[in-house]
């Protein structure tokens, strides 16, 4: 039988709310304050409806932009997450060595977004680099200043290098969490190591895999920081995701008016995404009989 | 409004957000009510269903803005209508 659901107790995070509003909704109202009006300076505004919506919905500009970063997304969730996981089957159990490996993984994700920008930036040039110059001394054309794939390939590179411990952490511990019982019950049905992944391991890590999707999704839909230090959003437009192109728009251009419009949009999308994400884990959760 | 760079357009629109958190609020604590599972086969509660409304809304909007090019007011319609039908059916 359901429950009847009380929600007073909603009221006790009033203090948290308080503090989102200063941090969260009050920006954001700003943005749509800028998004539905314009200003010609002296912080009078006046309603401009939907002209910078219509204009950004028919900019080639955002949507090439929105596209490349579809692309990244989409690449780096197909090689973190199948790669991730492969480590943490392969990460020893316990011992010395498993808290070695928990160690080396972790230290990638400590290490701050643009200094993991200059790291590569460095590390592939040319000149200088060790990757870059090993590269030129085999012959291999790399130059990522200046070729759209050796661009993407290091954004992607420097992506994975930095965030596919996020995902083997999060699955390594899932992986541990499974009870011996059921390998054992899978050795007695003689099930292969790929059954034993596919009907046990699998369904187990489930949860949290969904959680490592979800956080890699966000942050590299809103990645910034990384391609912006190594490519600067080059060469050309090649490397502009869609926060490169905002930044650029509102803090380059001054265009207040379509960028906020666009950051709209970009919230919406992250909003629903997010939303369906989270919709599927819990009903996950559910069937799960947590 | 100047205290927050509003104009009556803008005003309006942030009243109408606020009035209906207000009233799914008021509405939560004089009736308190269960889950259910509707067509998307998802529990979804009153909140619930109004988020879907409002986000839904949005790209109902966007959609129109782009695709189309009648009056947008022809969008509120059709976010009226999915309103209902989520209300109803979700």
């Amino acid at each position: 039988m359901n429950k009847t659901v009380n929600q007073k107790a909603w009221f006790l995070v009033l203090p948290v709310l308080l503090l989102v509003a200063f941090s969260a909704v009050i920006p954001l109202m700003t943005v749509v304050n800028y998004a539905f009006q314009d200003t010609f300076g002296n912080n009078k505004f006046f309603w401009a409806g939907l002209d910078w919506f219509q204009e950004m919905l028919e900019s080639e500009r955002m949507w090439s932009a929105l596209g490349r970063q579809i692309a990244f997304s989409a690449i780096i969730l197909a090689i973190e997450i199948p790669l991730g996981v492969f480590i943490a089957l392969n990460m020893p159990k316990k011992g010395f060595w498993a808290s070695f490996c928990l160690v080396l993984m972790s230290l990638p994700l400590l290490i701050p977004w643009n200094v993991v920008g200059t790291i590569w930036q460095i590390f592939g040039r040319v000149d200088i680099g060790l990757l870059g110059y090993t590269l030129d001394a085999i012959g291999v054309d790399y130059n990522y200043t200046q070729d759209f794939y050796a661009a993407w390939i290091t954004v992607i590179v420097m992506d994975v290098w930095h965030w596919t411990s996020l995902v083997a952490l999060l699955a390594y511990a899932g992986l541990q969490s499974i009870p011996d019982a059921y390998y054992q019950a899978a050795k007695i049905d003689q099930a292969g190591r790929w059954k034993v992944f596919r009907f046990i391991e699998l369904p187990k890590i489930m949860g949290v895999l969904m959680i490592a999707i979800l956080l890699r999704f966000m942050d590299s839909f809103m990645i910034y920081t990384e391609p912006f230090v190594v490519t600067g959003g080059g060469p050309g437009n090649s490397t502009t995701f869609l926060s490169i192109d905002l930044v650029k728009m509102a803090l380059g251009q001054f265009d207040l008016g379509p960028a906020a419009a666009f950051s709209i949009m970009y919230y919406l999308v992250i909003l629903l995404v997010s939303y369906v994400f989270y919709t599927v884990m819990t009903n996950l959760d559910k069937r799960d009989g947590h | 409004m100047d205290w927050m760079a509003w104009t009556w357009q803008t005003a309006t629109f942030f009243a109408i957000i606020a009035a209906t958190l207000v009233t799914f609020t008021v509405l939560a604590i004089k009736y308190p009510e269960t889950p259910r599972m509707g067509i998307l086969r998802m529990e979804t509660t009153r909140g619930d269903r109004l988020f879907i409304t409002l986000l839904g809304s949005a790209f109902i909007n966007l959609a129109w803005l782009g695709l189309l090019s009648n009056p947008q007011w022809g969008a509120l319609i059709v976010c009226f209508a999915y309103a209902l039908a989520v209300f109803r059916w979700v």
